[in-house]
């Protein structure tokens, strides 16, 4: 029961966001601030992660693959597959979750609580509109370059840490990298983001916006939103994958 | 001129308002009064919009509010200003940037009339050269000072005020009580104020409403909210002994 109430509730939330802004302009200014926000703001964690998790693939892709039989290139074939087609966009976005979802939740949430979202319709502003349709906006937007920044750090340090501890050469790696490559994969990969940046945002925005109490129950949003976000995100990850690769 | 009809509400099976009737007239600070939880603030937000009532009806100058839909709505509230108790600022913009936003929402003007009127309201409100501050680097009167201009800079017809001398000094709450007061009369504006400071009563209360357990009790001026018979509003006015003693003597 309560979770068709917060299905009804929430679609009916994404009903008013996306109704016809009362000024456009200022809409999409809000956009442009939260594309520096969401985006640009994550940049650091994403360079980070990706870096050290290309590096872990391909050092554990090397150890797992050290056989006669196996060419040493399929480390390079490895690394590229796991990062472009799960930890890029799966694996950030689920980071994204935790960063940009508790977020939005505590933002909105906090906004809710001191009466501010009350002071936006007063003053005869759509308040789901204004607060939640440019980070949407923002996040589908912003969030494909930051896998595909992702994606390309990813190989890059596997690239760079499978030759510096001689788990693989130069060569073999950039062979297993362009062997058999297919475009479909960013393309996969990309849809995934996209979807999952619409999921991330407006569920932390749905639990930051029906937020009631103090600074307590904004807490409390802000990790429903996290936990919230990364199993739908887990739950699309595997529809969208039977739907696109089988 | 705000009317408001047989006003009944209730959360979760529990009677918060119970069949309030009053009229609030233009350019009178009109006030609410009562105890914590009487249901002051409920009240309130249904003559706004933020609640619905299950029954009653408002009327803003003869036009009836509470059964239009959100965009019939948006045009009353273009002439509504609030304070809230907490100022609701917002915290992400800087003073200028608070008092302009519903310049921006519901006007044409440009960028320099804008600016302009952010600057007269907080002339008005006396505070100046606070423009590129952040709510976060403001004093508890000057957040209310500001959320003052940012309800006027609209110059609407009808403001609310939610406890606007809450968590402020006696001194500082003065001030804004006389620039709520002076505000109201040189604009002609019908103020509705929410209070249960018995200091703001007597120095701002042209029309006073009591609320007691969610139904209106009296109403009257505050020259006669000293002399009533009232049991309730007795309790509530006369709390202290310094005040109990006042009445004794009179």
């Amino acid at each position: 029961m309560s979770l068709f109430f917060h299905l009804g509730r929430y679609f009916l939330l994404m009903g008013r966001v996306f109704t016809r802004p009362e000024k456009f302009r200022i809409y999409w200014k809000r956009v442009f601030e939260e594309i520096n926000s969401l985006g640009l703001g994550s940049l650091g964690i994403v360079s980070i992660i990706s870096v050290f998790m290309g590096a872990v693939i391909t050092l554990q892709a090397a150890y797992n693959l050290d056989g006669p039989w196996i060419p040493l290139y399929a480390v390079g074939l490895g690394t590229r597959d796991g990062i472009i087609l799960e930890f890029s966009p799966t694996i950030i976005s689920l980071v994204l979750a935790g960063k940009i979802g508790s977020s939005i939740a505590s933002e909105i949430g906090t906004m809710r609580v001191t009466e501010q979202i009350d002071a936006l319709e007063i003053m005869g502003v759509n308040p789901s509109g204004y607060l939640i349709f440019p980070k949407i906006i923002a996040a589908v937007f912003i969030n494909p370059f930051l896998i595909i920044y992702s994606m390309f750090l990813g190989i890059s340090g596997g690239y760079a840490f499978g030759v510096l501890t001689g788990s693989v050469t130069p060569y073999e790696f950039v062979y297993g990298i362009q062997w058999q490559f297919k475009p479909f994969y960013i393309v996969y990969a990309l849809i995934k983001t996209v979807v999952f940046a619409f999921i991330i945002t407006s569920i932390s925005a749905y639990h930051g916006f029906y937020t009631h109490g103090g600074a307590l129950e904004v807490g409390q949003s802000s990790t429903k939103a996290v936990v919230y976000s990364s199993i739908v995100i887990l739950l699309f990850n595997f529809i969208l994958t039977q739907l696109l690769l089988t | 001129m705000i009317e408001i009809k047989n006003i009944s509400m209730s959360f979760a099976g529990r009677q918060i308002l119970s069949d309030i009737s009053f009229v609030f007239e233009a350019g009178k600070t009109n006030l609410i009064i009562g105890a914590s939880g009487s249901g002051k603030t409920v009240l309130m937000k249904c003559m706004v919009g933020l609640h619905k009532p299950d029954e009653g009806e408002v009327f803003y100058d003869g036009r009836e509010f509470s059964k239009l839909n959100f965009n019939e709505k948006r045009s009353i509230r273009k002439e509504i200003g609030m304070l809230f108790q907490g100022g609701a600022l917002f915290d992400s913009q800087s003073v200028e940037e608070n008092i302009i936003f519903p310049l921006s929402i519901l006007t044409d003007m440009s960028n320099e009339e804008k600016r302009d009127r952010a600057n007269f309201c907080l002339k008005r409100v006396n505070l100046e050269n606070v423009n590129q501050l952040y709510p976060s680097e403001l004093s508890g009167g000057m957040k209310k000072r500001v959320a003052i201009a940012r309800a006027i800079s609209v110059q609407p017809k009808y403001l609310f005020c939610d406890e606007p001398n809450s968590g402020l000094d006696p001194q500082t709450s003065i001030v804004i009580d006389n620039l709520i007061k002076e505000i109201t009369h040189e604009y002609k504006i019908t103020t509705i104020v929410i209070t249960h400071d018995m200091n703001s009563v007597m120095e701002i209360g042209d029309e006073i409403m009591f609320i007691h357990n969610g139904s209106k009790l009296w109403e009257g001026s505050k020259e006669e909210v000293l002399y009533t018979e009232n049991p309730q509003l007795i309790d509530f006015v006369f709390a202290t002994r310094f005040m109990k003693e006042i009445r004794k003597k009179n």
